[in-house]
């Protein structure tokens, strides 16, 4: 498993949370229950297992909502 | 092409104001009505592109959202050629989420603030010995690092050479700079104000002190308290309950003009984001005034509070003993002084430091035959004199004559709180000393405060002897005062407290009071951004300031009363604009809009002043 922190451009609608939320967690190999989307600092944060899933494919997710994609961090976990 | 158009937002917004401003000029000024027309199309379909891309992008993962309601509806005013309705709705909708935008950052800037100063960049020793500049991220552990004046320390890490001033004002909240030298310990995000060091990190990037401080701050300004998650619940069914809604009046009344008036109307725009902007200005207030909240529960809990439990020593007092009250009975002190000093210097019990540290500089003496009495004090040859220095009960042994003045003076002297330490010398009562920890300077004032906001119990909890605890209680006011306790003992009158239907915080330094801490409502750490305290409580008093408490609870409580207002707010508009949908002739789209804009600018606007919040003298 590894752990990914996404930050994005600021955030400013809830509903973009929502949003998210649902596109990540549709993701196969994305843990469901570890998906934070963070408003107020505009991140997320999430679990994912890198057999099944690429944090770039992770990542095209989030950028094909139309989120801008500032910085992403992955550990080990 | 899509994000183009998403990336202009807001020229499109200006733009549309333009076109909307011309076509009303040559309406109203020319009565051309071609141009009136085609300016409101115009404007109608620009600004609808933008929406409809986020609409399109929601329902691809399943999502409602409000996008999905004003792309409707404004396609709805299209097809029954209502432009004018369509061409400011769409204006409105942009124009208020650039002014959220704006004012959204303004009440995350205290937060920003902080993150801010996070080091970017470190100089690392490299193999050839030489410092280069790296990212802060490939600083390692045990990795050599050189800091410069006027530098970030990079890193938690040790001195391994040099000497420099260091404001800790970021970890602390005290911006008095630290001396530091050779194996002192140094914090990440802290500033060399000058000198240089070299250090070697120890922890590094969120294992920092200060990194885990953002991470707090950051997880807690995006917690989520029960009212919230209701809210969120509520909101997922809520807007797709308005589509649906919006459907059946129109089978009903064939009334196209009603349905998608509804669906503007009936947008959810000050409900969801009224809370989470209340919560992150209050949180941010509290991070720039030394305060950590760590959360929008423990601000609602905290708000109520109606106990208060301290921990005495390191809480109320300093927790550094000191000589109050002295009398001297020597002739001769000075000589008296230095003896004492010799003596009391050679032992590390905090009474002896206190002793020593009221003295001061002195000349010592050689100490011989030294005599450890237990539960007594000290008996020693200095200078070829026999020094006691210790309880009354080891003068007694002592058989040092003891008049009636000099019971009078120990009666008192007790009676005041003081431990005691009396030193003969050959036989001969030279000094008295009382003893006794200092209570913090402002707390008497800083309890009152706490009073006035409406906290009615407040309980001091001590491992000291009642008589110390109840003087400290008496001189300060407070209303119930324990002495002899354990910390299970305090642990268990906490529970006592809440059985009786107390909402209890409990005050303590995060050290050893850790069951308190954990089992009150609330734990309030007085730590200076230590690991144990950051992590067992709900909320950290930076640098142990105690004048910091009550700000923390006018705080909260100003917070959840903001919240309040703001779900009253939203709430209110959204019920007063669909009845008068249906109760007025006046109501329409536009106006719709236009309340819902301004309630969320409102909501936003009243989360904002939050960060000006100071307690009222």
């Amino acid at each position: 498993m590894q752990k990914a922190i996404i930050q994005l451009e600021t955030l400013t609608c809830p509903s973009c949370m929502q949003k998210i939320n649902n596109a990540v967690k549709s993701l196969d190999g994305v843990e469901k229950d570890s998906v934070n989307v963070l408003f107020n600092s505009s991140k997320v944060k999430l679990n994912f297992d890198e057999d099944k899933i690429s944090i770039k494919n992770i990542e095209n997710a989030i950028d094909k909502l139309g989120y801008e994609i500032k910085k992403t961090q992955v550990k080990d976990k | 092409m899509q994000r183009f158009i998403l990336n202009k937002r807001n020229q499109i917004a200006f733009i549309g104001g333009v076109l909307i401003i011309i076509a009303f000029i040559s309406k109203l000024g020319f009565k051309n009505i071609e141009i009136f027309t085609w300016s409101l199309i115009i404007a109608s379909i620009m600004g609808i592109a933008p929406i409809a891309i986020q609409a399109f992008q929601a329902l691809s993962v399943k999502v409602v959202s409000i996008d999905v309601l004003v792309t409707i509806a404004v396609t709805g005013a299209l097809l029954i050629k209502n432009y004018e309705e369509s061409a400011i709705v769409t204006f409105l909708f942009l124009f208020g989420a650039y002014l959220e935008q704006r004012t959204l950052n303004q009440t995350r800037s205290a937060i920003k603030e902080l993150t801010e100063m996070v080091p970017e960049s470190a100089l690392k020793q490299m193999e050839n010995g030489e410092f280069e500049e790296v990212e802060v991220d490939e600083v390692d552990v045990g990795d050599i690092l050189l800091v410069k004046t006027g530098a970030k320390i990079p890193v938690d890490g040790t001195v391994l050479t040099g000497e420099g001033y260091i404001n800790e004002a970021s970890i602390t909240g005290e911006s008095v700079p630290v001396g530091k030298e050779k194996d002192s310990k140094v914090y990440a995000g802290t500033i060399l104000d000058n000198g240089t060091l070299q250090i070697i990190a120890d922890r590094v990037g969120e294992d920092t002190t200060f990194g885990k401080i953002i991470e707090l701050v950051e997880e807690a300004q995006d917690s989520k308290s029960e009212a919230e998650r209701f809210i969120d619940r509520f909101s997922k069914y809520y807007t797709p309950a308005v589509l649906v809604l919006g459907f059946i009046v129109w089978l009903i009344s064939r009334d196209i003009e009603l349905a998608i008036t509804i669906l503007v109307l009936g947008c959810p725009g000050a409900l969801v984001i009224g809370v989470p902007v209340s919560n992150v200005a209050g949180i941010g207030n509290g991070a720039r005034n030394g305060v950590l909240l760590k959360g929008s529960e423990i601000i609602h809990d905290f708000s109520k509070v109606d106990t208060i439990v301290f921990d005495k020593t390191g809480t109320l007092t300093i927790g550094n003993p000191k000589v109050a009250d002295i009398i001297v009975y020597a002739k001769n002190f000075n000589e008296v002084s230095s003896y004492l000093a010799s003596v009391e210097s050679e032992s590390d019990h905090p009474l002896a430091k206190a002793v020593v540290e009221y003295i001061g500089d002195t000349k010592l003496y050689l100490v011989e035959n030294t005599d450890v009495v237990k539960g007594g004090g000290i008996v020693a040859y200095v200078d070829g004199h026999r020094v006691a220095v210790g309880n009354l009960s080891l003068i007694e042994q002592e058989n040092v004559p003891i008049n009636e003045k000099v019971r009078e003076d120990i009666a008192r002297f007790e009676q005041d709180g003081n431990s005691l330490v009396l030193t003969s010398v050959d036989g001969e009562l030279m000094v008295m000393m009382g003893i006794r920890d200092q209570i913090r300077p402002g707390v008497k004032e800083d309890l009152q405060k706490l009073k006035k906001l409406g906290v009615k119990n407040l309980v001091v909890l001590s491992g000291d002897n009642q008589g110390t605890v109840d003087l400290v209680a008496r001189e300060l006011g407070l209303t119930e005062a324990h002495g002899n306790m354990l910390p299970e003992d305090k642990a268990a009158h906490i529970k006592e407290l809440q059985d009786k239907g107390k909402i209890v915080a409990f005050v303590g330094d995060g050290v050893n009071d850790s069951p308190s801490l954990a089992l009150a409502h609330i734990g309030i750490a007085m730590g200076s951004g230590t690991d144990v305290a950051i992590e067992t409580s709900d909320i950290v008093l930076m640098n142990s300031d105690f004048s910091r408490l009550p700000h923390a609870l006018g705080l909260t409580k100003s917070t959840a009363n903001n919240m309040r207002q703001n779900i009253v707010i939203a709430v209110g508009v959204v019920v007063v604009l669909l009845a008068s949908v249906f109760l007025s002739e006046w109501m329409n789209m536009s106006i719709g809009m236009l309340v819902h804009e301004l309630s969320i600018l409102v909501v936003i606007l009243n989360g904002m002043r939050l960060l000006r919040y100071r307690l009222r003298k």
